[in-house]
């Protein structure tokens, strides 16, 4: 039902366009990678979150910083659904797609649901920019866009035209044209400017003129969504009803910057985070070096294995040590990680997905590092495995990696994925006082005179945590098989054969010390989807799409890897078939058969992009059929 | 009440550990760890504040044998575990044990940028000119022509020179001496000790299985005063069984001149460890024999800020600015929103 509403930009006047009430909306922002789009994502994300909406956001770009400019190659998108539900996904389609050239929409609008609304710069379908696109005629003028509702507007020109007497150069009035696109879009949607312009001013304060020109163009665009004929509505999407507390956004990475943080001090060990730059995990080195008064320490290395190897030195110092890298590093990272599993030192190794094998697809997102995460290393080298599913579960994953880490001496394999590592979710704030705490507790020398034995099992077969600077505790270790007990150098084939045993039964000891795999919907059915990491989302939305279709489908989300759960093999009986969706060409299925004998199907996709939730459901329903 | 002030007195047999040596009967490393073990009791640090690591070799192999903590870790990667360790726990002294091998191949990229760090750590290369481990295969520092396992030919690759590595990357601290030359040896160890910051010193080390006689020229003691030449910081280059030849500067190259009383003293090159500028060094570190005696010694000692130094201070500076972290606050910061 359309309602006219009050605006605060547009004073006591009423607003002349109807408002209709919307459940759900999602906005795809492209243009070129300098057109500034993922910025007008992530204040749109900013401003919906703050509005009360759960939100879920995609952002999608280039691994080549400037392309040539309205090329395809350099294409650049964000996209973000918010809703007064809770959301997994950003949605399989999109609602409203601004595109600020022809490039920008010629490869994205293939994602636009018939009917949505279209935004385009009308300005930059020039011909040359049409050229590049590849377009004989321009769109715009021909009816090929017909079945959308289309907004050509002069974006460039009416950029310059509210900036114009700032004293600024066109290049500069030019990059004010991502601010104009957020204030139409911010009307569209009845979003506040608010948190934008708290944004501009933090941003470019200091350079009044440039703060001054973006404030303006934000504002012409909304006044220009107000005042012109062709947009005859508006929409509304109301808040979410979100669990009580307070919230923020956070992102994948920043969640695990966060949670390396907190997991250190909950802990009593200090942070040392050794990485060298790699997308998509550098950003988790650009938070953590802001948290030089939580006394967390940065290296960046000369190489993935200067990185994970100086989180071995600090993890042997009583530091929680740890890496982070996407496959391309972590294949680097593999014979330290070795070493970390001889040794049994508590090491975390983070991977952040991104398509492979080799380089890759840098910027796009792929699950196809779990073999890797699980065998990647020389020898029968196993340790534990987990992965985030969200970006907020990303702080608890650390927690809990930490915790496995510490108590069972032994690096930890986290996966995340470019598609986590980016988008942003709202996370409820935790009092820290209730987040998990655990002292680490390091041995000091035996009062009674006997002699130290750094490889003594306790009943977890996790051995001590002796640091230097402890006396009595002298010992050394290192990457040739250790005696049982003592640790010393030893070859002798039963013990090499007792070492190997031991280590696997430690880590597959963890079992006991997780919880329950849980699983929602139908206790027995017809099809069992089970998912892991980056795809929860869109599995998740699936699955309750399937039941409210009334299917008997279940859903069980893995977070634990390696060891699986102890009740999954049960699990896995209750139904007739078992669908693993993974991005990638079905390792997790590879695991589950080999672990339990199970005839699971696949869903398997490697495009570099998250799975649609269409995708999952019309898999599910085949299944079904 | 006891009064604990008094430091225990520590032997060399503080540091030995109860674990069997198991390199080649006759091979140099014995005699390292021997001067080795007579040092580390001299320095003021106990054991259990004094870490070995290795990366992978012969030499690597030495943690094992000193009874303090100790990380035998994989090939070339010793200089990385050591950094972790000491920028995390600069109250540590730090050794990195490496090779040729292990230091100038797999891991010349970690060297490398230990030594610009200039990290506080004490790096040894023993250099045997020859993969002992994996029996007999040339190594970075072989030389052209050597006759290894993989060259029966001779190598064909110009060899890395350790010091010229280091200078090269501007070490604060660059020493070379020999394994037999025990007293010698001694004080380069310890002064690489006392220097802040990384201390790299190459020592002569005979592998008597694959290389045996790579330093007779050295070693000998009929030839070593022709073909050694002490450096003494302040004191002029001058070397020979009577003390009888020195080193001049001829423009930028060093001539051996006899002191027959044309030449004096005060005419040759005079050492200057503490001088700022590298390239002293560095033509010291080109003086290879035949041509030239060898120098061994101290070759370049100078201050410089230390990385786990200006780590700590960053963060000591954030405390200051910023206030002690607190996780709360950092949570709540920016935009954030209540649902009711």
């Amino acid at each position: 039902m359309a309602t006219y509403t009050k605006d605060p930009l547009l004073g006591d006047r009423l607003s002349s366009k109807p408002v209709h009430e919307l459940n759900a909306a999602t906005v795809r922002f492209c243009g070129d990678s300098g057109d500034g789009m993922q910025l007008a994502g992530t204040q749109l994300t900013n401003t919906s979150a703050l509005a009360g909406n759960d939100i879920a956001t995609f952002p999608d770009f280039p691994a080549e910083i400037r392309a040539p400019a309205g090329t395809k190659a350099g294409v650049s998108g964000f996209q973000i659904r918010f809703a007064n539900t809770e959301i997994f996904t950003p949605g399989d389609q999109v609602d409203a797609l601004v595109a600020m050239n022809p490039a920008a929409l010629v490869t994205n609008l293939a994602d636009l649901i018939p009917g949505g609304i279209l935004i385009l710069n009308s300005d930059a379908f020039n011909a040359k920019g049409l050229e590049q696109a590849g377009y004989a005629k321009n769109p715009i003028e021909d009816d090929s866009l017909s079945g959308y509702q289309l907004f050509p507007v002069d974006m460039t020109k009416l950029t310059r035209l509210a900036v114009d007497g700032l004293g600024l150069g066109v290049k500069e009035s030019d990059r004010c044209r991502n601010f104009y696109a957020m204030g139409l879009i911010f009307w569209l949607y009845g979003r506040s400017t608010e948190p934008t312009m708290r944004y501009i001013e933090e941003k470019f304060g200091k350079n009044p003129a440039v703060a001054e020109a973006n404030r303006r163009a934000l504002h012409a665009g909304y006044n220009y969504g107000e005042t012109t004929e062709a947009m005859v509505s508006r929409y509304s999407v109301n808040k979410a009803q979100l669990r009580p507390g307070l919230y923020r956004n956070i992102t994948g990475n920043q969640a695990l910057a966060w949670g390396l943080v907190t997991a250190a001090e909950r802990s009593g060990c200090e942070l040392f985070y050794g990485s060298y730059p790699i997308t998509p995990a550098s950003d988790i080195l650009h938070e953590l070096v802001r948290f030089k008064n939580f006394g967390v320490r940065t290296f960046q290395a000369e190489d993935e294995i200067a990185a994970i190897t100086s989180a071995i030195g600090a993890a042997f110092g009583g530091a929680l040590g740890a890496t982070a890298s996407s496959g391309p590093g972590i294949a680097l990272k593999g014979e330290a990680i070795g070493l970390a599993v001889m040794t049994e030192l508590p090491v975390l190794i983070i991977n952040v997905q991104r398509g492979g094998p080799s380089t890759g697809l840098p910027t796009k997102t792929e699950q196809a590092d779990l073999l890797q995460a699980m065998f990647g290393r020389n020898g029968e080298c196993p340790l534990p495995v987990i992965a985030a599913r969200s970006p907020a579960d990303c702080f608890d994953v650390v927690h809990e990696a930490w915790r496995i880490a510490t108590r069972y001496m032994t690096p930890v394999m986290l996966l995340s994925d470019g598609y986590i590592a980016n988008g942003a979710e709202p996370w409820k704030i935790p009092d820290v006082e209730t987040l998990p705490s655990w002292k680490v507790s390091h041995p000091i020398a035996p009062s009674n005179g006997h002699e130290f034995l750094p490889y003594e099992r306790n009943e977890r077969l996790s051995r001590p945590w002796a640091i230097p600077g402890t006396p009595g505790l002298m010992h050394r270790i290192g990457g040739l098989e250790k005696q049982d007990i003592t640790g010393n150098v030893c070859y002798d084939a039963d013990n090499h054969q007792h070492m190997v045993n031991l280590r696997a039964s430690k880590v597959a000891g963890i079992a006991m010390d997780i919880p329950l795999q849980e699983v929602s919907g139908p206790e027995r059915g017809r099809v069992l989807v089970l998912s892991w990491g980056g795809t929860y989302g869109a599995c998740a939305t699936a699955v309750q799409c399937a039941q409210a279709n009334g299917g008997l489908v279940a859903h069980a989300h893995l977070r634990y890897l390696n060891p699986f759960p102890t009740n999954l093999g049960e699990i896995l009986q209750l139904y007739d078939r078992v669908l693993i969706p993974e991005l990638n060409r079905g390792q997790l299925r590879m695991l589950v058969r080999a672990e339990f004998l199970v005839d699971a199907v696949g869903l398997n996709k490697v495009q570099g992009k998250p799975f649609a939730v269409r995708e999952v459901v019309k898999k599910i329903e085949d299944m079904l059929a | 009440m006891t009064i604990d002030t008094i430091l225990p007195v520590l032997t060399s047999k503080d540091f030995s550990s109860d674990q069997e040596i198991r390199w080649c009967p006759g091979c140099g490393d014995y005699s390292i760890l021997a001067q080795m073990k007579k040092v580390l009791p001299t320095l003021g640090v106990p054991p259990e504040k004094t870490v070995f690591i290795s990366g992978i070799g012969c030499s690597s192999r030495f943690p094992y044998y000193v009874n303090t903590y100790g990380i035998h870790s994989i090939h070339g990667r010793a200089p990385g575990v050591a950094t972790g360790l000491k920028a995390s726990r600069p109250d540590i002294s730090v050794w990195v044990i490496t090779g040729d091998g292990d230091a100038l191949s797999i891991g010349g990229n970690h060297l490398m940028h230990a030594i610009r760090r200039n990290i506080d750590l004490n790096i040894i290369l023993f250099n045997n000119r020859i993969y002992g481990l994996t029996k007999g295969q040339y190594s970075p520092t072989s030389l052209l022509g050597q006759v290894t396992k993989s060259t029966p030919m001779g190598v064909i690759d110009n060899p890395l020179h350790p010091l010229s590595v280091a200078i090269g990357c501007e070490a604060t601290f660059v020493a070379r001496s020999v394994d037999v030359n025990i007293k010698h040896l001694t004080m380069v160890l310890k002064r690489a000790a006392e220097h802040r910051g990384t201390s790299f010193v190459e020592v002569y080390q005979n592998c008597n299985v694959f290389n045996d006689g790579a330093f007779d020229y050295a070693t000998d003691r009929d030839t070593k005063a022709e073909t050694l030449l002490e450096l003494e910081h302040g004191k002029p280059l001058i070397f020979g069984k009577n003390r009888d030849k020195g080193i001049r500067l001829n423009g930028m190259h060093p001539e051996i001149v006899p002191l027959d009383g044309s030449i004096k003293e005060d005419d040759l090159l005079f050492h200057d460890e503490r001088t700022t500028e590298p390239t002293l060094a560095y033509l010291l570190a080109r003086m290879r024999y035949p041509d030239f005696p060898e120098p061994i010694g101290v070759f370049r000692a100078v201050d410089a800020p230390r990385y786990e130094e200006l780590l700590n201070n960053q963060i000591a500076d954030a405390r200051r600015q910023r206030g002690p972290g607190d996780l709360q606050k950092l949570f709540n910061s920016g935009e954030t929103w209540t649902v009711e």
